[in-house]
């Protein structure tokens, strides 16, 4: 006995199943395009931190980059003379707590601290209307490459076995130029109070008509340095520069001054090893003090993600590409290193969240 | 979690965090709805097997569209990120800073994603099949419109 034809079913199955396959197929391929497991050469941030990592592997638990620091605690006194420029609270005149972060740019919890050609400076100012403003500043006063695919090459060509690769990266990008002649030929200073920092990414402040210019920030010593050099830093032990700032705290806050840079008409913003002219317009905005210095294993910079990218309203992202790679690599950062608290206790757990 | 350094990530995730809590809000509307009106039948001809992995998807759908905004709000704050939906406009943080509490809730809602996205290409293919093979109005029920009439 036949089947009684049903004029609602299709005939075949075949043309429905393979759309249906066709459509599915489509829109799982999208996802896996997106999640980049169809393109292994993309630049994503699990492999600058792969990059980012000593051959021995990276310390679990800590920073992949700048894995060693010191917390620091105190305020950001405000002048006033930044309101102007954005409407951000932290620059209208008033006192904002901050958590702060001195760091060595090294993958090395352990590095001697004579050993690191470029220090940093993080901090979190956070105002009164539940606003915060992340940033992670170095002693460079260019960046190293120009953009974060070129900054790729560097750390590979740096972390090759080839001892020709760095010569050959340098070769082919002489933008580095800049970088490599500062890390060549600056004093090395014998305190972290006695550096400037930089924030070499240039971003835009709004005012509050809406308008809005480019900028870069630096913070200033506001002690004498004292020129040194490595083999002599380090006679002074591995971890001289936390004891030194952690003593010179003790005996009084450490303040740094926030100079902003304003870019003139056709000044490369989306360039950090591009400097600006030294005429610029530079506006004092205020002060950064530390007033207390905190291990980092108990610290309250030790959880702190310094995303350059968590700004408030007032000051945004500029076309410099930089803060947005950053933002995605720190956060894979953080993300691993969260996962791995056990491979870095806290020394007093008492103390630590 | 992107997979990609450029600055189209700003932009993505400057959406996720709106898009994640338009969702939370919108699937407990949809869930008042569904316990005051009810849901409409399924057809009488559908086989038990099948309806239960329809309604048990539906289930699912519910749990993850109200987990996932939820566990992710949680992880902004165990991460002691400021939860920004637009401009000066945040969230207040749902739990306390913590690294241990961050690292759950973050592998939650990483593994919880991917079973989101396998469960709405399966939802999709059920859709496609009361649509293409079945073709018993069900298809036309989700699209919003009225069941033939039987």
């Amino acid at each position: 006995m036949s089947p009684t034809p049903d004029p609602k079913k299709p005939a075949s199955l075949l043309g429905p199943v393979v759309l249906i396959g066709a459509i599915v197929a489509g829109a799982g391929g999208a996802f896996a395009y997106t999640a980049g497991w169809l393109s292994p050469d993309r630049l994503t941030p699990d492999r600058f931190l792969t990059a980012l990592a000593p051959p021995s592997g990276p310390a679990a638990g800590h920073r992949r980059n700048h894995a060693k620091g010191v917390c620091f605690t105190g305020e950001f006194v405000s002048n006033g003379a930044g309101a102007r420029l954005s409407k951000a609270q932290a620059l209208a005149a008033g006192r904002y707590p901050v958590v702060g972060r001195l760091n060595l740019a090294t993958p090395n919890p352990m590095a001697m601290d004579a050993s690191a050609r470029v220090r940093g400076l993080s901090l979190q100012i956070s105002t009164p209307d539940g606003q915060q403003w992340r940033m992670a500043n170095i002693t460079a006063p260019v960046f190293a490459a120009s953009t974060p695919a070129s900054f790729y090459e560097l750390l590979k060509a740096s972390g090759s076995k080839d001892p020709e690769a760095l010569k050959a990266y340098a070769g082919a990008h002489p933008e580095f130029a800049g970088f490599g002649a500062w890390a060549g030929s600056a004093p090395w200073t014998e305190s972290y109070a006695q550096d400037r920092y930089n924030g070499l990414n240039a971003f835009l402040f709004s005012d509050a008509s809406g308008a809005s210019r480019a900028v870069r920030w630096s913070f200033l010593p506001t002690v004498e340095p004292v020129a040194s050099k490595p083999d002599e830093l380090g006679k002074r032990g591995p971890n001289f520069l936390e004891s030194e700032l952690t003593d010179r705290v003790k005996a009084g806050p450490v303040r740094w001054k926030m100079v902003v840079t304003l870019a003139g008409p056709g000044d490369p913003t989306a360039d950090p090893t591009k400097a600006w002219p030294e005429d610029r317009e530079k506006v004092e905005v205020g002060e950064v003090v530390a007033s207390a210095v905190q291990n980092e294993p108990d610290g309250p910079c030790r959880d702190l993600n310094f995303d350059p990218t968590v700004l408030p309203s007032g000051i945004s992202t500029s076309d410099d590409p930089f803060p947005a790679a950053r933002s995605a690599v720190y956060q894979a950062s953080f993300d691993k290193r969260t996962a791995e608290a056990k491979a870095y206790p806290a020394t007093n757990p008492e103390m630590s969240k | 979690m992107t997979a990609t350094v450029d600055q189209v990530r700003e932009t993505l995730i400057a959406v996720h965090r709106p898009l994640g809590i338009a969702i939370l809000i919108l699937a407990l509307l949809r869930i008042a709805v569904r316990l005051v009106q009810g849901a409409p039948e399924l057809p009488a001809g559908m086989p038990e097997p099948m309806k239960l992995a329809a309604k048990l998807s539906h289930l699912a759908f519910y749990g993850l569209m109200i987990a996932m905004p939820i566990i992710g709000w949680a992880m902004m704050s165990a991460a002691d990120y400021p939860i920004v939906l637009f401009g000066a406009v945040h969230l207040p943080p749902i739990v306390s800073p913590s690294r241990e509490l961050h690292a759950a809730l973050w592998t939650a809602h990483a593994g919880l994603a991917l079973c989101f996205f396998a469960l709405i290409l399966l939802h999709l293919a059920a859709a496609l099949f009361h649509a293409l093979v079945r073709r018993d109005g069900v298809f036309q029920q989700m699209a919003g419109g009225r069941a033939p009439a039987e």
